[in-house]
Order: C-alpha cells, then structure tokens, then sequence
C-alpha cells in the first residue's frame, strides 16, 4: 500500500505555529541586534551570539519533545502563509522525521561553535563580525532543512554562502581568496542550474492526470511524484537538480573545492561546512529530487551510484596521499558523502535511511575531527602529519578523543559511523525500483573495499601523529591538553558518537517512515509506467 | 479636401489630470531655473533641495492617477496614461530623486553649476516620464530625444576634466548616430504601416509578415534602441561615457536612461512588432546572449570601479534582453475588450519590468557607495577598496548588499529578478528558451566572478598605503595629468578606440570614517531597504510587474 507521504500541510495552531519560524529566524535576529552594539564591547556581542543560538536549540529541544514520533511520515508544526503571490511561491515551513535530525544537527553545531571560538577567534580577528555571520549561516541552515516551498529553500540554500564565503575568505589560511572564490563560484554554478529546474518543475509538473501543478510547494508535488511526465523529460529536469544538489555534497567529479575551502578555512568554518553544508546537498536529494522526478532518480541512478563509489575509492587514495591532518579530513568528507551518495542512489529505505544516518554521523563526526584539527593546529602551529607525534604523550586526553573521533569515522561498530556504512553497503545488494543487482552488487564489493581504506587512512593518521615520543622539535614546548571550552564544545559530540553508536534506532526510527515512503513512492511510478 | 480644414488648428482634446505629472516636472524645472536668475548666490544653495521636493511633488499626482485606475488616452492613442505607464513614471522619479540626493554634495564640492545641472536633470527625466506613456513611433522619439539631449550635456559635466569632455562628445556622437539609424528605420516602419500608432503597425504588420522591407525596417529601429540600452556591439559608448561622466550623473545614466530606452522597447516589441516575431525573437535571442556574456567577460578584467558597473550594467542590460527572445512563446489569448489573438507571454513583459525595478535600486545604491568611499579615498580603483571593511565596516556591508543583490544572490533584491527571467524561460517552454536558460545561468556565475574582486579588497585586504587617484574623485588632479599624449590603440577593453594611456598617481591613504552628507545618507538607506525589502518580499514589486502587463490590452 502506497502511504500518503509529505500529505498536505495542515498548519499548526497556539506556539507550534511559531516554532519552527523561531527556529529559523531567531539566530538572525540575533546578528541583527549585533549589528547595532558597538565591536568593543566583545563580551556582550559573544553573549548575544551564544544567547541567540542557544534560544534556537531551546526551540530545536521543544521541537524534539513535542514532535510526534507515530507520524514521523508528516509534515508537523506547519505553517502556510502568503508570500510572493505573483509567482505562487508561499512561506511554508514543516517538519517531518527527514528534517528532524539535521534541523537538530544544526542547531547544535552552531553554538558549540561559538562555545569552541569564545577565546580564540582566528586571525585577523573581529568576533563581532565572525560570529554576525556565524548566526546569518544558522538561520540559512536552519530554514533550508524546515523550507517546504521550492523557493524559500532556494533562497534559504543560497543566504549560507556569503557568510562561508566571507569566513574562509576573511578567517582563512595562506590561500583564502582562492579558495573561498572557487567554493562560491562551484556552488553558485550548481544553484543557478537547480533554479532553472525548479522553475521548471513549476511549469512542466503535473499530477496523476496530467493536469499541471504550475506550484511550488514541495509536498503537492513529492505527492504528485512526477505525475504522467515522460521519464525523459524527469531525467533533463533531474539534471539539473543533480548539478545544484551534487556539487554541494560534494560528488566525484565535482569535488575540488571541498579540499581547498577545508583546508583554507578558520576551525568552525571547516566544522560547518562539514557538519551541516555539505548535507544541504544530500538533503536536497533526498527531500526534492527523489520524490518529485522518481523517473529521473531511477534513470539516474546508476550513474549517481558510479560517482558515489568512484568518490568513495577517490577520496580514500586521495586521503592516503595527504601530508596535512586538515586537508586529509576533508577529502575523508568526500568518501563519506560517496556511501551517502551510494544509500541514495539505491533508491531503497534502507539506503535512504542510512543515508540520512550517514549525513548525521559524518556531521557529529568529521565535525569533532575538523575541531581537533584546529586545536592541533593551535598547539603545534603545524598540521603537517609528519611533524606531529606523539599526541598521546604531549596531550593524552586530546590523543584519546582522536582516537575515539578516528574509530568513529572508519566504521568501528558501537560507534556513529559503523551505522552510515554498515547499511548502505548492505542495502547495495538489492537496489529499488528496478535498478539492476549485478551493478549495485559490483558498487558494493568497490564500498566494502573503501571501508578498509578509510581504516587505512584513519589509523595512518592516528598512528602518526599520536603514537610514539613527540618530535625532538617540540622538545620545551608545553603542549597544552584539553581546555575548559574545547571540553563544552567537544563533549556534546563525543557522547553523541557514542550513544548514536549503541542506539541508532534513535535516528533510523525517525527517518524510517519518510524513506520508506519515498522509495515506494517511487517503485510505484517506475513499476507503474 | 477643404483648404480650411487643413489650416484650422483644432486644440486636441487635453486630460489635465493625466498631465499632471509632465506639467509639475516641467513646472519645478522652470522654477529652478528662473530662481537662478532671481536669487543671489546664498539662494542658490536652495536649489537640490527645490528640485528634490519637486519631484517628491510629481509623485502625487501619479499617486491620484494610480488611484482613480482608469485609462487615458489622448492624442488619437499617441499619448496614454494606464497602469504600465503609471508604474515607470514612478519608478524614473524615485530614481531621479536619488541621483539629486547623490548629486548634492559632489556637485557643489566639485564647484560645478548647480542650477543648470538640476534643471537638465529635471528635464531628462521629463522625457522618460513621457516616454512611459507613448504609444507612437512620434511621440517615442520625441520623449526620446527629450530624455537624451540634456543627458549629453551632462555628461560633459566636469568640463574642466578631458575625461568628462569625451564622455559628453562620445554619448552625444553615438546617441545622435543611433537616433538617425532608429529614425530611419521608424519611416520604413510608418511606410509599411501607414500609420506610427502602435496598434495599427501590429495590424499591417500581422498582414505584411516578413517581408524584406519590414525586416530591415525593424531592425533599424531596434539596433537604435540597442545603442540606447548599451547592447553589445552598440556598447562601445558606455565604458568611456560612465568613466568620464560625473558619478552622479553615471549612475543616473545606468539606471534611469537605460530604463526609458527599455521602456521604449517593451512597447515597440511587445505591441508594434508583434506580427514580425520571426525576426523580433532571434534578434533578441543573439543580442541578448553576446551582451551577457561579452558584458560579462570584459567586466572581468576591469581595474576601476566605475568601469566595471559599466560593463556590469551592460551584461545585467543583456539579462533583461532574454525576456524579449521569447516575447511571443505564449499560449494564444484573447486581449480582453480588443478582440485581437496574440501569443503574447506576459511573463516575459513582467519579467522586464520587475528586473527595471530591482536593478534600479541595487545599481544606484552601488554608485551611492562608489560616490561615499571616493570622499574619502579620492579613487576609483578597486584596489582603493582594500581594507574597506576595516575602517569603514558599515560602508563594506552596504557595498556587499548591493554587490550581492546584482550578482543575484538571496536575500538582497537582484535573486528576484533572475528568478524572473528564469521563470519566463521556463514558461515559454522552448529549446531556445531552454538553451537560454543554461547561457543565462553561466554567465550569473561569471558574473560574480568581478563583484567578488571588489568583495576581496573590501572584506580579505589590509589597508593600503597609497591609493590610485582616480578619474572623478580628484578632477583637479586629473587635469594636470590631461597633457599626457594620447594614443591610439587597442585598450584595455578590447574596443578599438583612442585612450589615453593610464597614468597613475600614488598618494598616500590615512583611513578613517567616510566623511558622510546628509543627502548621501539618504540616497543609501533608500537604496539599501528597497535592495532588501525587494529581496524578503519580491511580491511588492512583482505586483506591479502583474499590474503594469495590463498594457498589453492596449
């Protein structure tokens, strides 16, 4: 039996109505009154900062209690008001168990970052501009995951990139002004395409009658799953999805400024970027491209699944070749959108599933990697692998997190990760919607084989630059261990490995009901046609 | 025929109220300029100030039309007042009152004349307020005209500048040339027609189709009108023209000139030309994409800012060309109360007229800052940004505000206005259209690729040392440098024309909080919460693209 998924909103009523808007907008307001108070008063500005995002989380926490877990399928605490009328584009915000964990994800991430920057704001300085835009990024991250209106989420997946832009160009390393330019440029490529296919979809969608929606509110047309339109037509519109979402995770081949913007950019805008950007993209996926065009997903499949393992093997060797911690974290990040990508294309719950567990792990995860990253940094004013050593000596707690952070990210059941992978392989074996096993059974051999390079890389890594005496060079220089704000900002994360390792059904439990609907709903129009 | 009847001059019926708008403009340019006559010099002081308040006057009665809502025409059809026109006209006085809050302080600073300035000002707007309500080749010319000739003069504001002189000389050479060509395409046109009323030309030209005559008849007044908006080839005029021209009135150029000649177009296209869209569509389709792209390309390699508007202004100005490559991919509708068939897409009409009203907030809020920051560095050059963001941290969010809104990026205003023509392209529904789609969506990425340079030296540099005197900051300085040898070559540009070689002088640059003006301040909080409020909530400004199509009835 078909459910009823993304059914029509039905609007909140009482505080529930304001719930999500707060969530979204509260950050900004926040940066908005920072505006206006004076750069020297800098103990007021980080308050505000905090104060904003932590309100936002207060929301994200009565969200988590009042959310109703039996009918995670559903949009809830909906809203649904008029907006640009002209065009029939709306203000409609809504939750469902697909937007849930990455709305939370956010909103953590967001102010254990400005915990993790309180006393170091990276050079040239200026926390009152760092954490303004920090706040502008959240309200953006925050409003793409809740957005239920093509429009308002492409305006809300585009108001995150001058800030990054502005954090990597401003806060970064040696080689900022490229990097920040060829992050903006790739990304903004890949939006002006989605853009055109979101119009797109406006005009050509229709309904099971073949009646067009001319709408661009994403629950009629995720119910409308294509409608009668020709899987050919699905598949050019689907493109240009494939090009917006994909170059955002971002997929083998188009990857590269993912490298150059980690390893240029400040610590949180790394943790950012890679905690919360990147899913941006697979949520995208997930939420428009698959539902709306099921005929162009399953045409496109195969070839999303060829990227996804070629990222997977890519990004590992790539990792082998590294000297630098950072910039080996981040083409990490690229084998693990790859088995994101992977449990995508596989158009099956499980895979979806995993996929949505994937994007949490790899936030929780490479996110804490990137923060160690910076602390590393900090100390030893080097992330040159080779020069480090010894971290377990010289800072022993600092080593261990790693160590956990390292396990994590390799798979080690018990932790996050093994439950982003372990699936997705598995759910390789037997693809949706008609796609053909020997070819998903060939891309889960290349996976499982990744899987031993990531533990590769990873212990390599650990190995390096925590084992053995520390490097006669930093001998009579203290290393400092952990501090007080890297131990608030870091714990969350760390516990959240571990208890999403033992307990993932918190998340597959929540996201189970909207990837089972979306893979239905697209067996039923592949079988249908 | 009777003798008499041919002598006898019989008055044309007059709608007052419907004149109102023209008759207050013409009336506060009058005045100011009988009070420079009048007054002393201490009164001349007075002078941006009553042209100002005029202007804000002339709004009302487009207010009182706007709200009586009914349409009026006189002149035989030459000459009407409905909703579309009602629109521009506030539009070009909105835009005109910001560039005399820009040019307050910079026109008495630089010891120009002030009254002149204002009434010519005055003046050009007149002939785009009436160019918002002509219907007919006659009456398009002759607001044309209107709006043109004190622009020329303008233009050469800074007459001690050479600069400025080959602004003036350069503008007023090509305008006069692309009126000639347009002129002589308007006879061919009212040769085949038999009449310049818009509507009887869309009837004969329904009836003659493509015939060879009708083709070169049409192209002649478009490639007219392609000089005017600054369409690649006809662009030549602009880079030199925006440079040399005072600030104020560059942007007053970008903006308002541009929209009038817009204006212009929409209605020989969308209504005259209906009948030739075999030739209208291609023409748009090619010119629209070497403006965007060419625009784009050599905005890239510019080093002065106000340059770089200039080519950045020619590649928005190809933007809002693609509407027009698909003006007739419409489903078939009947205009109501006329009984005539037209494929008409009035997506397309509205797309224009939505991205005239965006670009002309962000544009003349970019040059507001351009005007702002040269107070303090006295350059034009991109790197004189450097460090902006340092000093003068309110300036730097302003410029990234508007630079960022004509890039097209949510939340400033420009993202709706590239939405616009997306949704056109995809309403039209055509391969063409679709190739377009993907043309346009390049060059939005190109296109960041130079307001990003500016970006970089505000947000990403130090401050700088010394800083290149610029063109406009400084004509004094700019005079003495004038006896450097020109010479002739190929430019910078990659036109073919004489420049001089670009002498720099280096002077050294204390920073510190931009000296600010009132008027200034102004100019830039109007300019920045219309930027932005267009932005959040696009369905103010798309109503009145929605109520503006209605002229397609006509």
């Amino acid at each position: 039996m078909l459910k009823t998924r993304g059914s029509f909103l039905v609007d909140a009523t009482g505080f529930d109505a304001w719930a999500l808007t707060l969530a979204v907008f509260l950050p900004a307001v926040g940066a908005l009154v920072m505006m206006v108070v004076p750069r020297a008063r800098e103990l007021e500005l980080k308050m505000i900062a905090l104060g904003s995002s932590l309100a936002a989380l207060a929301v994200g926490v009565y969200l988590l209690f009042a959310f109703d877990y039996g009918n995670a399928g559903e949009l809830q605490f909906g809203v649904h008001k008029g907006w640009i009328d002209a065009i029939n584009a709306d203000y409609i915000l809504g939750l469902d168990g697909l937007s849930l964990p990455l709305l939370i994800l956010s909103m953590v991430i967001i102010p254990l970052c400005v915990i993790y920057s309180w006393e170091h704001i990276p050079e040239p300085g200026n926390a009152k501009a760092f954490f303004i835009l920090m706040l502008i990024l959240a309200s953006g991250m925050n409003g793409t995951f809740v957005a239920q209106d093509l429009i308002l989420f492409f305006v809300f997946f585009e108001v995150v990139l001058l800030p990054m832009y502005f954090m990597i160009g401003v806060w970064g390393g040696e080689n900022r002004r490229y990097a920040s330019l060829k992050f903006f440029l790739f990304t903004l490529f890949g939006s002006a395409l989605m853009i055109v296919s979101f119009v797109a979809l406006y005009f050509v969608a229709t309904n099971e009658a073949g009646t067009a929606l001319n709408t661009f509110n994403m629950s009629e047309l995720a119910e409308a799953a294509g409608g009668d339109l020709a899987r050919g037509t699905q598949a050019i519109i689907f493109a240009g999805l494939f090009m917006g979402f994909g170059i955002k995770v971002p997929m083998f081949p188009f990857h590269t400024w993912l490298p150059d913007a980690h390893t240029e950019a400040p610590t949180v805008g790394s943790v950012i970027l890679a905690a919360v950007l990147l899913k941006l993209g697979t949520y995208g996926f997930v939420r428009i491209a698959l539902p709306f065009l099921p005929e162009g997903a399953a045409a496109w499949a195969p070839w999303i699944g060829l990227l996804a393992v070629i990222g997977i093997i890519y990004g590992a060797l790539g990792c082998l070749a590294q000297t630098d911690m950072k910039r080996l974290i981040a083409f990490s990040s690229v084998a693990h959108m790859g088995f994101v990508m992977l449990g995508i294309a596989t158009l099956t719950p499980i895979g979806i599933n995993a996929a949505v567990f994937g994007m949490v792990a790899h936030g929780i995860i490479t996110g804490m990697l990137f923060f160690l990253a910076g602390s590393v940094k900090e100390r030893y004013h080097t992330l040159e692998i080779g020069r480090l050593g010894g971290l377990l000596k010289s800072a022993p707690r600092m080593g261990w997190i790693l160590a956990i952070s390292a396990m994590a990210s390799l798979g080690l059941p018990g932790l996050a990760g093994f439950w982003g992978e372990f699936p997705v392989i598995l759910s390789a074996y037997n693809p949706g919607a008609g796609l053909s096993e020997e070819l998903f059974r060939t891309y889960m051999v290349i996976a499982a084989v990744g899987t031993v390079f990531a533990a590769g890389y990873l212990l390599w890594l650990f190995q390096r630059s925590a084992f053995g005496e520390p490097k006669a060079e930093w001998e009579g220089h203290a290393i400092a261990d952990v501090n007080r704000f890297e131990w608030a900002a870091w714990m969350p994360l760390i516990l959240a490995m571990v208890v999403f390792g033992f307990f993932p059904g918190l998340i597959f439990g929540v996201v189970d009901d909207v990837s089972v609907g979306i893979a239905e709903s697209i067996s039923a129009a592949v079988g249908g046609s | 025929m009777n003798l008499g009847a041919l002598v006898a001059f019989v008055r044309p019926e007059l709608d007052w109220h419907a004149l109102a708008p023209e008759l207050t403009l013409l009336a506060v340019g009058t005045l100011v300029t009988v009070a420079d006559i009048a007054l002393d010099d201490k009164a001349k002081r007075m002078m941006p100030t009553l042209a100002g308040i005029g202007l804000l006057i002339t709004l009302v009665p487009i207010l009182t039309l706007a709200a009586d809502g009914a349409e009026r025409s006189m002149f035989g059809g030459a000459y009407v007042v409905d909703d579309f026109s009602l629109v521009l006209k506030a539009l070009f006085i909105l835009a005109g009152y910001v560039v005399v809050l820009m040019s307050v302080d910079y026109v008495r600073e630089g010891d120009y004349y002030e009254n002149e300035y204002y009434t010519l000002l005055l003046t050009s707007l007149l002939g785009m307020v009436m160019m918002a309500s002509s219907r007919d080749l006659v009456s398009v010319f002759v607001a044309l005209e209107l709006l043109s000739i004190p622009a020329y003069m303008l233009a050469a504001w800074r007459k001690g500048g050479p600069r400025s002189n080959e602004a003036g000389l350069k503008y007023y050479l090509m305008g006069v040339f692309a009126s000639a060509v347009m002129l002589y395409g308007m006879s061919l046109v009212f040769g085949v027609a038999g009449d310049t009323d818009f509507g009887t030309i869309s009837e004969a030209l329904r009836g003659e189709g493509a015939s060879p005559i009708v083709i070169v008849a049409i192209l002649f007044v478009l490639v007219g009108f392609a000089f005017k908006v600054s369409a690649v080839p006809f662009h030549t005029w602009a880079p030199d023209t925006y440079e040399g021209a005072p600030t104020p009135v560059t942007a007053f150029l970008s903006v308002a000139s541009k929209a009038a000649g817009f204006v212009a177009l929409l209605g020989l296209v969308f209504v005259a030309f209906e009948g030739a869209a075999d030739v209208v569509q291609p023409f748009f389709w090619v010119l629209a994409v070497v403006t965007m792209t060419v625009g784009n390309l050599i905005a890239l390699r510019q080093t002065n800012i106000v340059r770089m508007l200039a080519y950045s202004g020619v590649a928005q100005g190809g933007f809002m060309l693609v509407p027009f490559a698909v003006a007739f991919e419409g489903d078939a509708w009947t205009v109501p109360g006329a009984g005539i068939t037209t494929t008409v897409l009035p997506s397309a009409y509205e797309a224009v007229i939505v991205y005239l009203i965006i670009y002309a907030f962000m544009n003349l809020g970019a040059f507001s800052v351009v005007l702002a920051v040269a107070r303090r560095t006295r350059s034009g050059e991109i790197d004189s940004y450097a460090g902006l963001f340092r000093y003068a941290p309110g300036m730097a969010v302003l410029m990234t505000v508007f630079l960022a809104s004509l890039a097209g990026i949510p939340p400033a205003g420009g993202w709706f206005a590239k939405f616009v023509i997306f949704r056109t392209l995809a309403d039209a529904s055509t391969p063409a259209g679709w190739v377009l789609a993907a043309i346009v969506a390049v060059n939005a990425v190109i296109a960041f690729g130079y307001y990003a340079r500016v970006l970089v030296q505000m947000w990403f540099e130090p401050v700088p040392e010394t800083v290149a005197l610029g063109v406009d900051a400084s004509g004094d300085a700019e005079d003495e440098l004038a006896d450097e040898p020109a010479e002739a070559s190929a430019n910078d540009d990659g036109g073919f024309v004489a420049t001089e070689t670009r002498q720099q002088t280096m002077v050294a640059f204390t920073p510190g909080p931009i000296p600010m003006t009132g008027a200034l301040a102004a100019a830039l909080a109007i300019t920045v919460v219309a930027t932005m409020a267009l932005g959040v909530f696009p369905g103010l400004v798309s109503h009145f693209g929605e109520v503006a199509s209605f002229y397609l009835g006509g």
